[in-house]
């Protein structure tokens, strides 16, 4: 381009969509993500003509008011939260306190440590699930699988995650904070629940919902580790191989409904508390 | 290695003493002291600034006084108590942090009320308000912090430290993220607050002006001990050594070799040329030393012309730079010995500016110069503006 | 000037002890185990017991018999990678620069569906694609496809799944790389006479790669373990390892070759990992 060439003026639409090309774009990859979920949606009101065949025949509220009516679903749900909860609170405790050592504490072996919190981010699940298993068989319980060697795999999967997620929250955490409530009289404890652990109890909190999304959802793992317990997802791999009941897209439709209850809800109380005052 | 002190006191003085005492304080991090064994003395009631650039140890004092350091070796007394080793929460001590540190989970309220109610005192609602309506702050009780201007944050941590009624307060840099305008409205402030409460005020600063401003007692630290520490006009007008000379102010320092010491005057050679300067500013020992002048003391005059200046006068300068800034003008003036000098002239529109290139004499009376000790960098201080 | 002082003494220890048992018995123990199943005799059984005698060979067979699934799930994997790197950058970009005060929002809107089933979402693809189904119709009528062609038990289909599924995992890094960005330095750049391009390639894209780093590493390790979509969208045509590796546990209980198969990916991917943060000068990651 030379100094001397006129400038490009284009057409005012032009310069709309090249400026807002970007964003278009990605509003599509939104949409492209949602697309399944529309799909979740619509199906849980679905009449379907046959089992077999997965198409949307007509509208009804039948799936939506007789939930439990395939057998078995309602069984795995129950498990899979109850699971979900186990693993959240395990993790969560297990995975804070070492959050916690790592950025407050002194001690030998840091990098080893990194490591052993990183190795579990970067193995591919069926790796996990399969050393698992080969473990449980050496061990001599390969024949009790069940709730508790889920339970235990998804502690262990679930925790390098909340490790990161606590360690960059606390690490974010201003020092002078602390240094400011010692200064006040505050003693090391006071400082603790009145001051650190309030202004991390949201990377704790954030902590615990990934940790029970991916122990709601894992099926890789669990498959691999659970004996005659059947979760949610194991249910739903199970029907997809010979027909597809619709109250399966109720769950889903139900968990969506949930996770933007909480998300959006997040964002609102904290808008909410941030404009009240203002 | 501090002037202030030249005695060791007894232990028994420390008892009796009622302000803050510092007593051979160091502090080491690995093989560097960051603080080296400092005295000092804040007597209750006064308004002391540590003044100094950035890694001169002000703040790492500060800090040992709050207790947020523990000092390597030495002694911290307090109304006549040992803290050295005392815990932060457990000294009558407050700090305002430099970044302010409020809590971002509290309100304005919660926050200045937290020192009180970590002790337990009663009518915690009455005393917030008063100290809220202290700084204006009442109609923002209920805001969180980061709803406030940075001004406002600053006066709640003011508040939030004042609020305990502390033996000794601390300031971190206390104005350092303001604006200039503001910050000068401030400094004003917080002098006012501190008349006003007579408590002891420990102000850690890089900015001379603020602390000539603020402090009734300035001390010059660099690294790691006090180099001078007075009344601000003291510290000013007889700098003890060139790193106070370049740091507080802007000083000419030009060598000269001394050749009689007389009880009330000390006459310096200065590349041929004799200047007397008295007794009591001469800091030098050995036969040389670095006279030294403030800009605003010289007076700049044609050859010949009769200054106001009964005398040292040297001849033969010649004008290098003319910087006209309203109040003042501002030459560079290169003497016959190719060093070159600062020279504030006032506005008072009596006197006709000097062009560059024009040939000038510059004079100063006595009793305005100092005499430096030779030993030292005659640049040590200058440029702070780099150092900062 | 303060550093985060970090407490001496043992309570760093006792806040670690539980959570490094934990992993040690329940991840390191089985990395273990999972090695020394490899190299069981394979003529043991699940019932009657495994002999250790160092088998090497069980390697050997395993990569005759598997090699297939192994590549194609490489394969797979890395094409996956590639297009949510793609679609993840624009969207990430968009919610960082050009979302303004709906940036929040589209944040949300990310992660949402990500909380929904993984599986009850892969089963809708299925739908979406199915044969009859409205994208297959559409690709016919404008010609892309034959009047015959299909994407279900494709490797299209099973890409765009994977593509699909793990495409949060990539935005939420890239996003928070991206968001870090100061404005002012693309707005200079373009004053310094850097065009759009020349300006993303030399400002945007070296200041994001932390993001583009873990936004793949995120993405590329489950998707080349994974196998719900090879299953639930391909056909036996496109299986993956980690469906054979599960089948060879379950169905055909011939663990030594399992656990083989499983080191052996878990040494490739540990390995391209390594090689990739090394190359991409980004080691303080890990």
């Amino acid at each position: 381009m030379s100094a001397t060439a006129s400038y490009k003026q284009g057409s005012a639409a032009g310069r709309w969509f090249r400026e807002h090309l970007v964003l278009i774009l990605g509003i599509a990859v939104l949409i492209y993500t949602f697309v399944p979920i529309f799909v979740v949606v619509l199906m849980s009101f679905n009449d379907p003509s046959s089992r077999l065949i997965y198409r949307f025949d007509g509208f009804t509220l039948h799936n939506w008011l007789n939930p439990c009516e395939p057998e078995g679903m309602c069984g795995s749900l129950w498990t899979s939260i109850r699971i979900g909860f186990l693993a959240t609170l395990g993790s969560t405790i297990l995975g804070t306190l070492m959050a916690f050592a790592l950025v407050r504490h002194q001690f030998a072996g840091r990098s080893a440590m990194n490591l052993l919190i990183f190795l579990p981010m970067a193995s591919p699940e069926i790796v996990m699930g399969s050393s698992l298993l080969a473990l449980f068989v050496a061990a001599g319980v390969g024949g009790q699988l069940g709730f508790w060697t889920i339970l235990i795999a998804h502690i262990m999967f679930c925790l390098s995650f909340v490790v990161v997620t606590v360690r960059a929250r606390l690490a974010g955490l201003d020092d002078n904070l602390e240094q400011a409530a010692m200064d006040l009289y505050a003693t090391p404890r006071q400082t603790f629940w009145r001051i650190t652990f309030p202004l991390v109890f949201p990377g704790i909190l954030g902590a615990a919902l990934l940790s029970f999304s991916l122990s709601f959802d894992d099926f890789i793992v669990t498959n691999l580790n659970a004996g005659n317990t059947t979760t949610f997802p194991m249910y739903v791999w199970g029907v997809s191989q010979r027909g597809v009941p619709m109250q399966v897209n109720v769950v889903g439709t139900v968990m969506f409904l949930i996770s933007v209850v909480i998300v959006v809800g997040g964002e609102v109380t904290s808008r909410r508390r941030a404009a009240k005052l203002t | 290695m501090s002037q202030v002190v030249e005695q060791e006191p007894t232990a028994t003085d420390s008892e009796g003493y009622d302000g803050l005492r510092l007593r051979q304080v160091t502090k080491s991090f690995g093989s560097f002291h960051a603080v080296s064994s400092l005295d000092l003395d804040v007597p209750r009631g006064s308004f002391i600034a540590l003044l100094g650039p950035s890694g001169c140890g002000k703040t790492t004092t500060l800090r040992m006084v709050a207790g947020l350091e523990t000092p390597t070796s030495g002694s911290i007394t307090l109304a006549g108590q040992d803290i050295t080793y005392a815990k932060p929460y457990q000294r009558p001590v407050n700090t305002v942090f430099q970044s302010y540190a409020l809590f971002p989970h509290l309100d304005i309220f919660e926050n200045v009320a937290f020192g009180l109610r970590r002790r337990k005192r009663k009518d915690v609602d009455t005393a917030v308000r008063e100290m809220l309506d202290l700084v204006e702050l009442d109609s923002q009780a209920r805001k969180k912090p980061a709803q406030l201007s940075g001004g406002q944050q600053q006066r709640v941590a003011l508040a939030r430290a004042l609020i305990n009624k502390p033996e000794v307060l601390l300031l971190d840099e206390p104005l350092g993220a303001l604006d200039l305008k503001l910050r000068r409205s401030m400094q004003l402030e917080i002098k006012r607050i501190q008349t006003e409460v007579g408590l002891t005020f420990v102000h850690v600063t890089h900015d001379q002006e603020e602390a000539m401003t603020m402090a009734d007692t300035v001390a010059v630290m660099n690294a790691g001990v006090i180099e001078q520490m007075g009344a601000p006009a003291d510290l000013y007008e007889n700098p003890q050594s060139t790193f106070v000379a370049n740091f507080l102010g802007q000083s000419n320092l030009i060598e000269g070799t001394i050749q009689s010491r007389a009880a009330d005057v000390v006459t310096v050679d200065m590349h041929g040329i004799g200047v007397s300067i008295p007794t009591e500013r001469c800091h030098a020992d050995g036969d040389k030393g670095w006279v030294g002048i403030r800009p605003e003391k010289v007076l700049i005059g044609e050859p010949g012309e009769a200054l106001d200046a009964p005398g040292n006068t040297i001849p033969g300068g010649v004008v290098t730079d003319v910087s006209f800034v309203g109040v003042s003008t501002q030459y560079l003036v290169r003497m016959p010995w190719g060093q070159e000098l600062g020279v504030f002239e006032q506005n008072t529109g009596r006197r006709r500016m000097f062009a560059t290139g024009e040939q000038v004499e510059l004079s100063w009376r006595p009793e305005y110069a100092f005499l430096l000790d030779f030993s030292q960098d005659a640049s040590a201080g200058a440029q702070k503006a780099d150092a900062e | 000037m303060s550093e985060t002082v970090r407490k001496r003494g043992s309570t760093g220890y006792f806040l670690l002890i539980p959570g490094v048992l934990w992993l040690a018995l329940f991840f390191v123990v089985p990395l273990y185990s999972l090695v020394a199943t490899s190299l069981f005799d394979p003529s043991g059984s699940d019932l009657n017991g495994y002999e250790m005698t160092y088998h090497w060979a069980n390697y050997w067979d395993a990569l005759q018999s598997y090699w297939q699934p192994l590549v194609r799930s490489l394969a797979y994997g890395a094409l996956a990678t590639l297009f949510c790197l793609l679609l993840g950058y624009v969207l990430a970009y968009a919610i960082a620069f050009k979302a303004g005060r709906w940036k929040n929002l589209m944040l949300v809107l990310v992660i949402a569906p990500f909380f929904t089933s993984f599986l009850v979402r892969t089963l809708s693809w299925k739908l979406l694609l199915a044969d009859d189904g409205f994208i297959v119709n559409t690709l016919q009528f404008v010609h892309i496809l034959g009047s015959d062609g299909r994407l279900l038990a494709t490797p299209v289909a099973v890409i765009a799944g994977l593509t699909y599924n793990f495409l949060p995992f990539m935005v939420l890094p890239l996003y928070a790389s991206i968001d870090k960005i100061d404005g002012r330095l693309i707005e200079a750049s373009s004053d310094l006479y850097a065009n759009p391009f020349v300006g993303f390639f030399k400002v945007t894209w070296p200041l994001s790669l932390p993001g583009v780093v873990s936004g793949t590493l995120l993405t590329f390790i489950p998707a080349v373990g994974d196998y719900i979509n090879a299953q639930l969208l391909g056909s036996p045509n496109q299986r993956m390892i980690g469906s054979v590796i599960q089948s060879l546990f379950t169905d055909a209980n011939d663990y030594p070759a399992a656990a083989a198969l499983s080191v052996i990916l878990m040494v490739l991917i540990v390995g391209m990992v390594l090689f990739y943060v090394r190359r991409a000068g980004t080691e303080d990651l890990l």
